[in-house]
């Protein structure tokens, strides 16, 4: 079992411990308290500048603090209530200080009273990849001939990789994972004149994994988090240093902080529809333009719009009411992808320091209409780079010719 | 110096910072600002919700939106800041965000700012004088170290 850090408020009060404590052992994660001495709260609370009306949150400090002298701890999950204002602040302090002072990976989660499962799940699992698997995790070339596959909830990706290059791929949306994945390989070994004997090695991820990696007899299985970091490094040679990843999918997207091409502070979206491929797809319907020319509509706007809401329903809602109110299409586009930026900025990106270079991986990087609006709001140049839409099957290929 | 004044309303430091020979950064320019540019309509103070974006460079979108407005208003008085005096326990009359947790996060963000700043407790009576000299002697060391910063980068 891998020992992580709770550094916590609130959660034996909101009656969802026993549900973190459920998930960490199905994970392999044995959570623990950072032993600590009531007499360190006020040291603790001065190192950090801050001292919180309330002692849990001071507390929760003291064992931040404490948690950095336990070698034996390899991982932190920080939570503290949903819409605690001082809370917050705490959990956000105590990320930037910890982060500040150890490479070990961090998460942090809001408590409310009825937590979705499969998020917590997801960081967990994501989290104990990041700390069991580091050493497959630091390979930055693919050797031999491997096939990476990415079964997502909206689109099943596979790339067949050659001695450190792409020689195949295939994507297509996900309707049945096995049919698709069978047809992406199809396709990826086409691309790559390669019979499926010649394969290697076969690393599978994404939302489908665990039927898809048992369907393909996979000899590698790992999350998303940690594969989309790596494809991100590979993609754009960047295995050296910080690095933000913005991976914007179909149906979800992630921030993650990397260093060495390495994840270690991650965030995950996946609550509102609004932030992701599947808001433009529909805006793109409605605008009656193929997705994959969204992008450059957009980049023709020259007025600016907003829609009024970032919901899938009522954001389309007021797609259409715009439209009919006689803006033009490319304005309308235009706002379409500011809506899908600025939610993540808000929901994501915010939480966290952004560490450049900032890579945007996943489908929706192909909407350059998204990417001029991150780089209007963040300042600075966002690099989305060759076969961008690959990164977690690339990210697979890679790892998995380590195995 | 751009001294930054906490509680950023309160006209007293404010008269005492430009008694000092420097320039008062304080909420009621900011608030000034807002409520007299014709573009936006949104009375009484004219915080929109571009003022509640801009705190989210400080703070999470978890918080409640009233700290992140009052936030909003403050980061750029915090981001002019080149010094800051800050009179903590002061009665709301004195200058007031209204908001505990946002009183405590933005002193906490001026202290992590590295600027040169001065503490000083609200205590009243005879106390009060005892702060005012406190003030203005922190004040005068400024001039004293800014007329020293001018003349080592002339020498």
């Amino acid at each position: 079992m891998t020992r992580v850090a709770q550094i916590s408020c609130g959660t034996e009060y909101s009656g969802i411990q026993w549900l973190f404590n459920d998930i960490a052992e199905k994970v392999g994660i044995d959570l623990v308290y950072p032993e600590m001495e009531l007499s360190q709260v006020d040291a603790a609370c001065k190192g950090l500048g801050f001292t919180a009306e309330s002692p849990s949150l001071n507390m929760m400090m003291a064992r931040a603090v404490s948690m950095l002298e336990d070698p034996t701890i390899k991982g932190a999950l920080l939570l503290t209530c949903f819409k605690c204002a001082e809370g917050t602040i705490v959990k956000d302090l105590v990320r930037r200080y910890l982060h500040e002072r150890t490479d070990i990976p961090i998460i942090s989660y809001s408590n409310v009273e009825k937590p979705k499962e499969i998020e917590i799940y997801a960081r967990l699992e994501a989290l104990a990849t990041l700390i069991t698997r580091k050493s497959l995790l630091m390979r930055e070339k693919q050797e031999g001939i491997t096939m990476g596959i990415d079964s997502g909830s909206s689109t099943t990706k596979a790339v067949v990789m050659k001695d450190d290059e792409i020689v195949g791929a295939g994507w297509q949306p996900t309707t049945d994972p096995r049919k698709s994945v069978d047809e992406v390989m199809e396709t990826a070994l086409k691309g790559a004149g390669l019979k499926r004997s010649d394969i290697e090695a076969i690393g599978v991820t994404g939302h489908g994994r665990e039927l898809v990696g048992e369907h393909v007899k996979a000899d590698l299985n790992l999350e998303e988090v940690s594969v989309i970091a790596k494809g991100a490094a590979l993609l754009t040679k960047l295995h050296k240093g910080d690095a933000t990843v913005i991976d914007i999918g179909g149906m979800n997207n992630k921030l993650i902080l990397s260093r060495d091409g390495i994840a270690n502070i991650f965030n995950l979206g996946g609550i509102c529809g609004g932030s992701s491929g599947r808001f433009l797809e529909v805006a793109s319907h409605r605008l009656d333009v193929d997705i994959s020319e969204l992008g450059q509509l957009a980049l023709k706007s020259k007025e600016k719009h907003d829609l009024q809401s970032y919901c899938m329903v009522f954001g389309i809602q007021s797609l259409v009411v715009t439209l009919a109110s006689g803006v033009k299409r490319e304005d309308v586009a235009a706002a379409a992808c500011r809506s899908v930026a600025n939610q993540v900025y808000e929901n994501q990106i915010q939480e966290m320091e952004v560490r450049p270079p900032i890579i945007f991986v996943g489908g929706v990087s192909l909407v350059e209409g998204v990417k001029k609006e991150f780089e209007k709001m963040l300042g600075v140049d966002i690099i989305v780079p060759p076969n961008s839409q690959y990164a977690g099957a690339v990210g697979i290929a890679t790892l998995v010719s380590g195995v | 110096m751009k001294v930054l004044v906490y509680p950023p309303n309160s006209l007293i430091l404010t008269d005492l910072v430009e008694r000092g020979g420097h320039e008062a950064v304080a909420l009621m320019r900011e608030i000034g600002e807002h409520v007299r540019d014709a573009e936006i309509d949104a009375p009484p103070l004219n915080v929109t919700e571009e003022d509640l974006k801009r705190a989210l460079r400080y703070v999470s979108v978890e918080e409640p939106a009233g700290l992140k407005g009052r936030i909003g208003l403050l980061v750029p008085l915090l981001e002019e800041a080149e010094a800051s005096v800050i009179l903590s326990d002061a009665p709301p009359t004195f200058g007031c965000m209204g908001c505990a947790v946002a009183d405590e996060f933005f002193k906490f963000l001026i202290r992590k700012k590295g600027i040169p700043t001065l503490e000083v407790k609200y205590e009243g009576g005879d106390k009060l004088e005892e702060a005012v000299e406190a003030i203005m002697a922190f004040l005068a060391r400024l001039s004293q170290e800014g007329k020293a910063t001018k003349s080592e980068k002339k020498g």
